[in-house]
């Protein structure tokens, strides 16, 4: 298997095997259709058999997915679904992903829907496949299909005879309507499906193969680098020629160290210093060892190199010699949940039930606060480009292909048709980070190439200073208590910039480097995502049964921090403040907190994953912590439509470091019918793992001058020891629906730990993240 | 100007300058994917390989200080079809998420087993305190640690 995986992972790279040249899914239109109004998943869009499932005459399966493999084990959870329903060993299965010329459109990977929307779309393509098989070999035996079967790609019948896929494979004819028809198989006859199958990505990553875009090696290849700004929407007024010469003789280790750690030189007002001196290609070239092009466009600066560290070296000296007009300034990150606040927003009533109020009720409420948080690929994004012929290719770990090819036809103001954009892996990236923004950059170095291929990777400042960030939000919740100790009333606002401005947004071009072109592209305009997925309100409807509720949802559309998709959306910090509410209440109601939980919560599987993980860590109702020690639990239900879980967190607190430290995490996790458990799992617990980081150590820090989070020592995150033990429990319900479950956790354990703190304790922090010094500071108050 | 380094037992010249770092010529002159440009700053670990059994950040690691050195990589443990322990054990533990980190987690632990065969769980996460993972995956990575130093990692 991991032969074939590999070879084909390199052809898919390299090589251009064009199965069809146009989107054969549009031939669909044209066809006499007698089918639903709606398909299934992602088969709704893409409604042609083949654009899915196709079988060579050797009798195996190439297999087309829309969706891209981002470190979630994906691809491999979409082979075992394809695998199980053509009754093919799984070795027997090719998988293609994420390419605008070979596979389907998917939009974006995201949201914790591959699964849901992809898997549904292959289960049932496989089914057909499958039918359309056994249709054509019953035939050719002159039997009825129904008493057929089919081991490992064959078909039998009753009698013995056989026929192989491959002896069909010429005959069948695949380029048909996808009807979602047949019967997908029950889950007691999977087996393939529900098995903790291994990764077939992982050989490559731990052997030093082409496993990533980062290790792509074109023939001819030249290696870029673009010397961005010193902040938002600064402007190149020309160079400092003199300081080329002046710098360009440092050790280049040293030289990136400075120019990476050290604050960035911001723009002083033209005047003080002579007149900049205008680009000029033929002067830089020959400055400029190795070099093989400048590409000056507006604000956007870049340089092309033979080698990768001459593109750096060329690319830190533009960076001493260039001179800027500084952008507007940013907000002063003391005073930012005041400034957002008291911009415009859109706001919107997302959900309301209305009831009486009892008498005597109690009435509390709170603030919470989420700070700027970012995805912190641990390999800056990487693209490679090439303009051919008129034709550019852009090999990228963009989360969707397909939008970002739209995105970059308007800012190379080319048609998309002569644009194909091929998925190959990133690092993770968690969200919209840069990898469509530096897409676009190799796309232009790449016309200053000469139809040679460019490699660009962004550098680790970059990465931190430019990538979009998951927004800041500030959540406030009033409810009253019935005397009788339950939830009367429940009031929530949140307050959010966009979690969204993917190139998938329409009305503008959502491309880092296009807003600082000569001719600059306008980004899309910030919009309302609506519920049940929402944006900044995801998560924000409670699973409980109140019987009075109002959520409002409050879009902030001025962003003075560039904001985008991390992981969960508004799913983390509304679980963190509605779940550390909920804890609020339970004391003031002197309820134990699974209880409470339970008191207020109808949902079947709801119930069954508090109760399981209540049961596996041994909770004991009513235990409160001694100071030092405490435990919390933290329950949702992933956009109140895709995974439930609940955790429970053990915190031990540092009293005088103000230390948290978090030794065990339990978690009962439902998501429906399980594709993999070991990959569900992996899931889970690294949703927890980065759940603890981001709660513990992470936000972004900038002063009005400057984002001042630019490395991992300005940005921590969690380290090895410091990672708790984590025990799953996966309740698999192979009739149910399979669920999403990349962002199911992160919520959950967020407000596990807060609640932990808070038992442990008897304070409650309740702006993220929980850093000693906000521990410190609790426990004086 | 051409630099001359031992790389996975091989002597290789390099057409680099001087003060190229290690992990530039790895990648790009020796086709050797497995150390990553993780930060350029010795912060992260994606870019670990061995010298002279030493794990060093080839990210800073400038060419000319190499002299003689042994210079290891992952691909100079262990092959698909001969893999180290170490490979192994992350395989079968399915020790990554997006796996960006493992090669450098894998030579960190090379260095940490061949220092101390037998360590304890808090000794592998004390070894491996400077590698970064930010997928989550470190009790896996950690597991496939221990699982190597069972099966003989120290070879």
């Amino acid at each position: 298997m991991n032969a074939i995986s590999r070879r084909d992972f390199a052809a898919g790279l390299g090589g251009i095997t064009l199965a069809f040249t146009v989107a054969p899914w549009l031939a669909v239109a044209q066809q006499p259709t007698m089918l639903p109004a709606r398909l299934p998943g992602s088969l709704d869009n893409n409604r042609l058999l083949d654009a899915w499932i196709r079988i060579g005459t050797d009798g195996n399966a190439i297999v087309c997915t829309g969706k891209v493999e981002l470190g979630q084990g994906i691809v491999t959870a979409l082979a075992q679904i394809a695998a199980e329903e053509l009754d093919l060993p799984l070795d027997r299965v090719q998988m293609i992903s994420g390419d605008t010329e070979r596979t389907p459109n998917e939009g974006v990977t995201a949201g914790s829907q591959s699964i849901e929307n992809s898997g549904i779309a292959l289960r049932l393509a496989g089914a057909q496949v499958r039918a359309v098989l056994v249709e054509l070999a019953a035939k050719r035996f002159g039997a009825d299909a129904a008493t057929l079967s089919v081991t490992d790609g064959v078909v039998a019948a009753p009698d013995g005879r056989k026929l192989s896929y491959a002896e069909l494979a010429a005959a069948a004819d695949l380029h048909r309507v996808a009807t979602a028809q047949e019967q997908p198989k029950p889950a007691s006859a999977h087996r393939i499906v529900g098995k903790p199958i291994a990764r077939r990505d992982i050989p490559a990553k731990v052997m030093g193969g082409v496993a990533f875009v980062q290790d792509l090696r074109l023939p001819g290849m030249l290696h870029g680098r673009v010397v961005r700004p010193p902040g938002y929407g600064a402007k190149l007024e020309g160079f400092d020629l003199a300081r080329i010469k002046a710098v360009r003789n440092g050790t280049l280790v040293g030289w990136i160290a400075e120019r990476e750690m050290l604050q960035s030189r911001i723009a002083r007002p033209a005047g003080d210093r002579a007149k900049p001196e205008a680009f000029d290609q033929a002067r830089l070239k020959a400055m400029l060892p190795g070099v093989v092009a400048l590409v000056c466009d507006g604000s956007f600066l870049g340089v092309i190199a033979e080698r990768e560290e001459q593109a750096i070296k060329a690319s830190l000296a533009l960076a001493e010699s260039a001179r800027w007009v500084a952008g507007p300034p940013l907000p002063d990150e003391e005073h930012i949940y005041d400034h957002l606040l008291a911009l415009p927003t859109e706001d919107k009533v997302v959900n309301e039930k209305q009831a009486a109020l009892p008498d005597g009720v109690k009435v509390i409420e709170a603030t919470y606060r989420k700070p700027y948080m970012a995805h912190a690929a641990l390999g800056p994004s990487c693209a490679v480009a090439q303009l051919s012929d008129g034709k550019m290719t852009v090999w990228t770990h963009s989360q969707g292909v397909f939008p970002l090819r739209g995105n970059l036809a308007m800012a190379l103001k080319m048609p998309a048709e002569n644009i194909r954009c091929i998925h190959a892996e990133g690092a993770g990236c968690y969200g919209h980070n840069a990898a469509d923004d530096v897409a676009l950059d190799a796309a232009l170095l790449a016309r200053a190439a000469a139809a040679r291929p460019v490699r660009v990777q962004w550098m680790r400042a970059d990465e931190f200073l430019w990538e979009p960030f998951g927004p800041a939000m500030v959540m406030k919740a009033r409810a009253a208590l019935s005397p009788d100790g339950h939830i009367a009333d429940w009031n929530y606002d949140v307050w959010s910039n966009t979690h969204s401005t993917r190139p998938s947004e329409p009305g503008g071009v959502n491309l880092l480097a296009s807003w600082y072109l000569a001719e600059p592209q306008r980004p899309a305009p910030p919009r309302m995502q609506p519920q049940p997925n929402g944006g900044g309100d995801r998560n924000a409807v409670p699973l409980y049964d109140f019987p009075r509720q109002r959520i409002t949802n409050h879009l902030i559309s001025e962003m003075p921090l560039r904001v985008s998709a991390l992981r969960t959306l508004g799913a983390y910090a509304n679980v963190f403040a509605m779940e550390s509410f909920m804890d609020e209440l339970a004391l003031l109601a002197n309820a134990d907190p699974v209880a409470f939980r339970l008191a207020h919560l109808k949902d079947a599987r709801a119930r069954a994953v508090i109760e399981a993980v209540a049961k596996k860590a041994n909770w004991k109702p009513g235990a409160r912590g001694d100071g030092g020690k405490g435990r919390g639990i933290g329950f949702a239900k992933y956009k109140n439509l895709a995974t439930y879980v609940a955790v429970i967190a053990d915190v031990e607190i540092d009293r005088t470091s103000g230390r948290i430290a978090v030794p065990r995490v339990y978690a009962a996790v439902d998501a429906g019918q399980i594709i993999n458990p070991d990959g569900l799992e992996n899931q889970i617990e690294g949703g927890i793992v980065q759940s603890m980081s981001w709660t513990l150590k992470e936000e972004v820090k900038f002063d009005s001058n400057e984002i001042s989070s630019r490395d991992w020592a300005t940005y921590p995150i969690l380290t090895m020891p410091e990672v708790p033990s984590v025990e799953i429990e996966l309740i698999d319900r192979p009739d149910e629906r399979s669920l999403g479950a990349g962002e199911a956790a992160q919520g959950p354990a967020a407000a596990a730990i807060a609640n932990a703190f808070a038992a442990a304790t008897g304070k409650r922090l309740r702006d993220l993240p929980l850093t000693p010094a906000r521990v410190k500071a609790a426990l004086q108050g | 100007m051409a630099i001359n380094i031992k790389v996975n037992g091989a002597m290789r010249s390099v057409p680099a300058e001087p003060d190229t770092p290690l992990l530039y010529v790895l990648r790009n002159d020796l086709g050797l994917n497995g150390a990553k440009f993780g930060c350029g700053l010795a912060q992260c670990g994606a870019c670990t390989v061995l010298v002279d059994g030493k794990p060093v950040r080839s990210c800073v690691t400038p060419i000319d200080t190499l002299g003689q050195s042994e210079i290891t990589t992952v691909e100079g443990l262990g092959t698909l079809e001969n893999p180290h322990p170490l490979q192994v054990a992350f395989m079968t533990e399915q020790a990554a998420q997006c796996g960006y980190c493992i090669a450098g987690m894998i030579m960190a632990a090379k260095a940490l087993l061949d220092r101390n065969p037998q360590p304890s769980a808090a000794e592998v996460r004390q070894g491996l305190a400077e590698n970064l993972c930010r997928c989550g995956t470190h009790n896996r990575i950690v597991r496939a640690v221990l699982r190597a130093a069972q099966n003989g990692g120290r070879i």
